[in-house]
């Protein structure tokens, strides 16, 4: 496969000294990354206190439907009947019509506890992630709603879009054994 | 810098405005408990927030051993096989695997950024898979060629599939275009080691394609790639390619090359007729016995000219480090913030036309100094980062210049080695190539 020159040449020196070089540099730089590597993927995520819910995470992801979905955390809400996570800043009613809802998609599901307190549970199959009940929840409520990447979903992209058109910059890097961030008491 | 210095001159009533911002908006601090969680009389369970975890880690190791035996299948497919049908074969595998099924990330040609943010970050830990991604093509290359190219990468075989009338590109422009391959790595890296943002895969042209969703700008550039993959062999991987131009300096030295004939050339230029990438070398008359003194001057011109030409194209390239910078959201934001400061009503102090992003900076209460002290400090990168990428560029044109003016001899038809992706095409058209096969089978 190489030239059958048993002399070699000027340029075949220097081309071996020249791949014996890029070798090195490849090594180096190998063991550079090395030595800050972690055996651990890294994955992308929300962090819910710099997240504005803009709305961007519905729109930007490569995904058709966003990997992008509104949790609950439940130990943080007010269980409130007048919930303006759920309902639309005027409400006609305080019920489930679609047109007293907030959520465009009725993704929230609204249920009764026990008086005075309502359970407010998200359908993740409805979800689109457009953070309106956030931003309601988090102007007037206990901001126990909020935005996470779910990554049963999530692709993973090298780049993420959503990232790229965060305002907040509130997306980061995590690692993959604690790929959320979750907000709890 | 004359940001800097705009913002010398602000200093005084920023500190006030920024401690009346603090007060207004330590308020609106998120996760605040307006009302208090209620304890139920009735046995109510709280649900817990389902946590589903991301794909195993296991399978990008699966990946990188599948991209390692696709690496030493096609070296061998193309050096010692010689086998076309081979190539194009493991190439739909590598379409239908790399592409189609694993949708893309990360792929060598992304990995660059991520290797460029490690190096320059170091708070940013790149996984050990993404840098054996980064450096396995690059290894094979350096013994192989560009094997890589010719049948593991995704990007390479979806051109290739669709290339049914190539065109030739005449040689001067081929040279030139192959330029901005270079132009574009340099810009790849920049961006990705101020961490700024990763071009090479926001632009990607066919990771939309791959996966059959993403926003309409990249099914266009998709769908105008591949028409014109149609006519021009390769477009992506000859001329913009990034990684492709990282793959070309080295397949320059590397220890074994593609052979388009296992004998003795009968110089029927049959094979590069049928190179739709410009890669063969044709064989040359022999070697003028006088040097000319024209010659000589050139070559002397050309050397001179090289530091000339680094120190050139990097000091133009720093002129537009302050734009160029803005690709940084932090810059964005604090070119933002400076000017609503400065628009800010005197009497009222009221702020008009805020965007999203300001209006999310004021929530933090983070103060407007540090804020503008950190998009300085990027600035000084991109500055630095600049002259550096203009450096880089100034002596690739220049190499290539010298590489250009001096004479090679060659007796034999020859695959170019930094044109060549080891597609195969050119052997098989090679009428020794055929006899020697022929005879094998005989026997």
């Amino acid at each position: 496969m190489t030239n059958e020159n048993k002399n070699p040449t000027r340029r075949d020196l220097l081309k071996g000294s020249l791949r014996g070089a890029s070798l090195l540099g490849l090594g180096s730089v190998a063991g550079l990354l090395a030595g800050g590597s972690s055996k651990d993927e890294l994955v992308w995520q929300i962090d819910p206190q710099k997240c504005i819910a803009c709305g961007n995470c519905a729109n930007f992801c490569v995904l058709k439907e966003s990997a992008v979905k509104c949790v609950h955390s439940h130990a943080m809400c007010g269980y409130c009947d007048l919930c303006t996570g759920f309902f639309d800043p005027d409400p006609i009613n305080l019920d489930t019509a679609a047109e007293n809802q907030l959520c465009p998609t009725a993704a929230i599901k609204r249920s009764f506890v026990e008086d005075p307190y309502f359970e407010y549970t998200i359908d993740e199959k409805l979800c689109i992630g457009c953070g309106k009940c956030v931003k309601g929840c988090n102007a007037f409520g206990n901001g126990s709603l909020y935005l996470q990447v779910r990554h049963d979903r999530c692709l993973n992209c090298n780049e993420c879009s959503i990232a790229a058109a965060c305002p907040s910059q509130a997306f980061t890097r995590v690692p993959a054994h604690q790929p959320y961030l979750l907000k709890d008491l | 810098m004359r940001y800097s210095a705009e913002r010398m001159n602000l200093k005084p009533p920023l500190i006030t405005i920024t401690l009346l911002l603090l007060t207004v908006f330590s308020t609106a601090a998120f996760a605040v408990e307006r009302f208090p969680p209620p304890e139920f009389d009735t046995e109510y369970q709280l649900p817990l927030t389902t946590v589903p975890p991301p794909k195993p880690v296991v399978q990008e190791y699966l990946n990188l051993a599948i991209l390692l035996t696709a690496l030493a299948l096609a070296s061998w497919l193309a050096l010692k096989k010689r086998s076309r049908r081979g190539i194009f074969i493991l190439m739909i595998f590598s379409l239908a695997y790399f592409g189609f099924w694993r949708q893309g990330c990360i792929c060598p040609i992304g990995s660059i950024q991520n290797v460029a943010l490690a190096l320059f970050d170091s708070a940013y830990a790149l996984p050990i898979f993404a840098i054996a991604i980064f450096l396995l093509p690059l290894l094979f290359t350096l013994f192989f060629g560009r094997t890589f190219c010719a049948a593991v990468c995704p990007q390479g075989a979806i051109q290739d599939l669709f290339l049914i009338h190539p065109l030739r590109v005449p040689p001067w422009l081929q040279h030139a275009l192959s330029l901005l391959a270079y132009v574009y790595l340099a810009a790849a890296v920049l961006f990705a080691a101020t961490g700024s943002a990763f071009i090479i895969c926001q632009y990607d042209p066919f990771v939309a394609l791959f996966r059959l969703s993403g926003s309409i700008n990249m099914l266009i550039l998709a769908a105008s790639f591949l028409i014109i993959s149609m006519f021009v062999g390769r477009p992506y991987c000859r001329f913009l390619c990034p990684y492709g131009a990282l793959l070309r300096m080295l397949s320059q030295v590397s220890h074994w090359r593609v052979t388009i004939t296992p004998d003795q050339c009968i110089q029927c230029r049959l094979c590069e007729d049928a190179c739709p990438f410009g890669a063969i070398d044709p064989a040359n008359p022999p070697k003028p016995t006088t040097v000319t003194t024209r010659d000589k001057n050139r070559l002397l011109l050309l050397l001179l000219l090289l530091p000339l030409l680094i120190v050139g194209i990097g000091w133009t390239c720093s002129l537009i480090s302050v734009p160029l910078s803005r690709t940084h959201a932090t810059v964005r934001l604090a070119e933002q913030v400076l000017l609503e400061e400065t628009n800010r009503d005197q009497t009222t102090g009221l702020i008009t036309e805020t965007t999203e992003a300001s209006d999310a900076f004021r929530v933090t209460g983070q103060p407007v100094e540090s804020l503008y002290q950190t998009a300085t400090d990027i600035q000084h990168q991109f500055h630095l980062g600049t002259w550096l990428a203009g450096g880089f560029l100034g002596l690739v044109i220049g190499t290539k210049l010298l590489i250009l003016s001096v004479f090679r001899k060659r007796t034999d038809y020859q695959a170019n080695r930094s044109f060549c992706v080891a597609c195969a095409r050119c052997f098989t058209s090679c009428p020794i190539h055929r006899q020697k096969l022929k005879q094998n089978q005989q026997n």
